[in-house]
């Protein structure tokens, strides 16, 4: 890989990760007493390991030939991998939490595993980890080939994406060490939220200078949403982080905001995580991927730029209905439930397209295991919108709120929509980024569809029935007037359904195992192949990017 | 029927579209619509809570956390606790009739964060404090099995092995002094021999605290234990305040024939 850059690229890099190195050593000075400490020998270790790793090939040959008439596709190859790393990890990391409702004595008494810590760990571990090196990975891919353009400069997507994993990888052991600022999705403390901006900035950045290379006028509906989700997520990021630390020699501080300030300022961000990190992000992929892989043009054009702006736009009044029948304003909690209830608009919009889009194409989706991966996302992403909008509502809200049923809704979405677009736009992308003929097997994508759909349906119905039945028997009165069951009995009731969704879980987790071993032989065992015109042209030359209206 | 709808709107979409497709060949336009289009939302719901007066009701008699309770709730955050157990009692009568009067703006005024919590695997704890014996709460931390069976609540026996760490605890109190806590210099300075004095009852170390804190101030040897101070008085000291901050809730939502 280091053959694709320059001495002065590889000089460049030696200077960025010693001054990372130089960072971590300081942070792990400052913070000796501290768990924080453990974080800067993780960064040097890190940032030190890279240093030498461009040293050692500093002088090696220098590319040769010309570099702008093709694209870089080095860094997001490294990404699908890292990806898949993130998937296997962090889900199994969530059939293990799984597991500990239905039987908590698999928490084998460190303090390190109990409930409250790993869970965010399998959160953010699937969210940031597998998503989020989905999303800059597939970014790399969609922006070059949009624009017809070659990423700008070869360091910074190396930076964006390894400061990224480092991140990650902060976050994750941190909340193992019990470093948690408790904000749900923001978990890490203040020194990893800073260091996640520069690394954002410069991912912004990065999009401008290559969309600014393009060869072509317009800028793809994919890319409108690869821009939201960066843009978006940085002001989320920045605002509900925004803290004073106790001291700067450990990992401990307090939140800018408090009681109800906090609460609406994190469900501001929390619920947009959602929409601009796991619908935003996603969509650009899904309006790349899918009608790459159908070879048919998007159904409307009109009806992708309403969707767009009515997701940006929507989304952002919708966090308030987490906060119904709480403490929070009931004009804030209106607003929520309203914007909320449109939100369905452009929503389904969006999955309407992708569905219409296939129309003259279902033979496809039934020969084609990678497709369907995108179609059932789509169905998904359609089914749970309509799940949130209904949940938004104050009064589906009374039951559903605190219950499994939230859980339920955001395993449809993430299982359901975000994670299969995800493995359906890998497995559309691989042989293409390797010149592969194709994946190593047709038969395992095929096991993987049904394994990852059937892992989903079982974890949502479980969820749905717990939650419904949990709220509900929370709720009931005898007829004398007073409750009908305690807390224990609710939590006895949900036993068969923390075990039924442990399955569900252990299905979609050996789903993605399967996948992540057929893209490793794919790119180990695969013959080569050309791909013609998957290189930089002019619009007119060539063929079209994306799949035209006929 | 659906052209019908839309007709009174179709301007709007024409100009929208427009307007998109003249902006989609300019990046610095998308940017600053994608920005514009999604500042607008969260500017609305959230400034407006830091200004309007009547947000968070007045209690002139609001207790802030001891040192010891904050450092016990910073032991909350860290385990997780919140990922289970909500502290915010809804407007419902089921809700006040399980958890007790519902949960008030000016409760979690000095919380930074809030604790709200989103998932109930566990009762609200939003008035645990007190409902419990301080016996029966590290009974039920260190082995919440033996006491309920049914539990699936992890065991935080390790707590009660682990020494609380005072020593950053002015530190503390000054960070949150500085985002709104009203600390005194005098609280922030003795944070330290606070945390101590709390948990060993008719001390002189006790006596500053019942003077800074409040004659309200549970002091007490949380964790039954008098030879150190651990993470455990810490955590049980926390939890024995959940509710107890305000008295406000309970005398504005008297129960009916009381």
């Amino acid at each position: 890989m280091m053959e694709r850059l320059t001495v002065a690229e590889r000089q460049q890099a030696m200077l960025i990760t010693a001054v990372l190195a130089l960072a971590g050593l300081i942070l792990a000075i400052a913070g000796r007493n501290d768990p924080m400490g453990v974080h800067g020998w993780m960064t040097l270790f890190f940032a030190g390991g890279l240093f030498f790793v461009v040293g050692n090939a500093l002088y090696a040959a220098e590319p040769t030939e010309d570099r702008t008439t093709s694209y870089y596709d080095d860094p997001t190859k490294v990404g699908i991998l890292l990806s898949l790393f993130w998937a296997v990890v962090a889900m199994g990391m969530g059939v293990w939490v799984a597991a500990q409702l239905a039987w908590p004595d698999l928490r084998f008494d460190a303090a390190w595993s109990s409930f409250g810590r790993i869970r965010p760990v399998h959160t953010s571990g699937v969210i940031f980890g597998f998503g989020g090196n989905a999303l800059i990975a597939t970014s790399y891919h969609v922006m070059q080939r949009t624009s017809r353009a070659r990423l700008a400069g070869h360091v910074s997507p190396w930076f964006v994406l390894l400061g990224f994993n480092l991140f990650c990888i902060i976050a994750a052991s941190g909340y193992l060490m019990g470093i948690t600022q408790s904000k749900e999705y923001a978990e890490p403390e203040w020194y990893a939220d800073i260091w996640l901006v520069i690394v954002w900035v410069s991912y912004f950045v990065l999009y401008m200078r290559t969309l600014a290379r393009r060869n072509e006028p317009h800028i793809y509906v994919a890319n409108w949403y690869y821009m939201a989700f960066i843009l978006v997520v940085a002001m989320l990021h920045i605002v509900n982080n925004l803290a004073v630390p106790a001291s700067f020699s450990a990992a401990k501080s307090y939140s800018a905001f408090s009681g109800v300030q906090d609460a609406m300022t994190q469900w501001w961000y929390g619920h947009n995580a959602v929409a601009f990190f796991l619908t935003s992000g996603f969509l650009g992929m899904l309006y790349y991927f899918l009608p790459k892989r159908a070879e048919r043009p998007i159904y409307s054009y009109r009806l992708s730029i309403l969707s767009f702006w009515g997701i940006v736009f929507f989304y952002i009044w919708a966090g308030s209905h987490h906060l119904h029948y709480t403490a929070v304003p009931q004009w804030v909690q209106t607003l929520g439930m309203t914007f909320s209830v449109m939100l369905l608009v452009p929503s389904w919009a969006s999955a309407g397209n992708a569905l219409m889009t296939l129309n003259g194409a279902w033979g496809k989706v039934r020969d084609d295991a990678t497709l369907r991966f995108m179609m059932v996302a789509a169905v998904f992403y359609g089914l749970s919108t309509f799940e949130g909008s209904f949940m938004a509502v104050r009064a589906v809200n009374s039951l559903s709120h605190y219950t499994d049923w939230t859980v339920g809704h955001v395993h449809a979405g993430a299982m359901g929509w975000v994670a299969l677009i995800t493995f359906g736009s890998i497995y559309a992308l691989v042989p293409i980024l390797w010149r592969r003929e194709s994946m190593y097997s047709w038969k395992l994508v095929e096991w993987h569809f049904w394994l990852a759909l059937i892992g989903t349906v079982i974890y949502v119905f479980a969820m749905w029935n717990s939650g419904i039945i949990q709220g509900l028997m929370w709720r009931t009165y005898t007829e004398s007037g007073t409750l009908a069951y305690s807390f224990t009995d609710s939590l006895v009731a949900m036993h068969p359904y923390y075990v039924a969704r442990t399955i569900g879980g252990a299905f979609f987790l050996t789903g993605a195992i399967i996948g992540a071993f057929n893209v490793i032989m794919t790119i180990r065992r695969v013959r080569q192949d050309t791909h013609e015109l998957d290189y930089p042209t002019k619009s007119e030359a060539g063929e079209p990017a994306v799949p035209v209206a006929e | 029927m659906l052209r019908k709808i839309l007709k009174p709107f179709s301007k709007f979409f024409e100009f929208h579209a427009r307007t998109h497709y003249r902006a989609e060949r300019h990046s610095m336009g998308l940017t600053i619509g994608i920005i514009a289009a999604a500042a607008v939302g969260g500017f609305v719901e959230i400034a407006p809570l830091f200004s309007i007066d009547d947000t968070v009701e007045a209690d002139p008699n609001m207790r802030v956390y001891t040192p010891l309770e904050q450092a016990g709730r910073d032991i909350y955050i860290r385990e997780g606790c919140y990922a289970c157990h909500s502290q915010m009692i809804r407007t419902l009568r089921d809700e006040v009739d399980r958890y007790g009067p519902y949960s008030l703006a000016v409760e979690s005024q000095y919380d930074h964060p809030m604790l709200w919590g989103s998932k109930r695997t566990g009762p609200d704890l939003a008035r645990v404090g007190e409902k419990f014996s301080d016996e029966w709460q590290v009974q039920h931390l260190a082995d919440p099995r033996s006491l309920v069976p049914e539990s699936v609540m992890p065991q935080y026996a390790f707590l009660l092995n682990t020494s609380l760490e005072t020593a950053s605890l002015p530190g503390r109190l000054a960070a949150l002094r500085t985002v709104g806590v009203p600390y005194t210099d005098e609280q922030v300075a003795n944070a330290a021999d606070d945390a101590r004095g709390q948990a060993i009852p008719d001390s002189d170390r006790a006596y500053a605290v019942e003077e800074r804190y409040g004659e309200a101030t549970n002091i007490r040897f949380f964790d039954g234990r008098r030879d150190r101070l651990t993470e455990m008085d810490a955590l049980v000291a926390y939890l024995q305040i959940l509710g107890g901050l305000s008295d406000l809730p309970r005398n504005m939502q008297i129960p009916e024939g009381d």
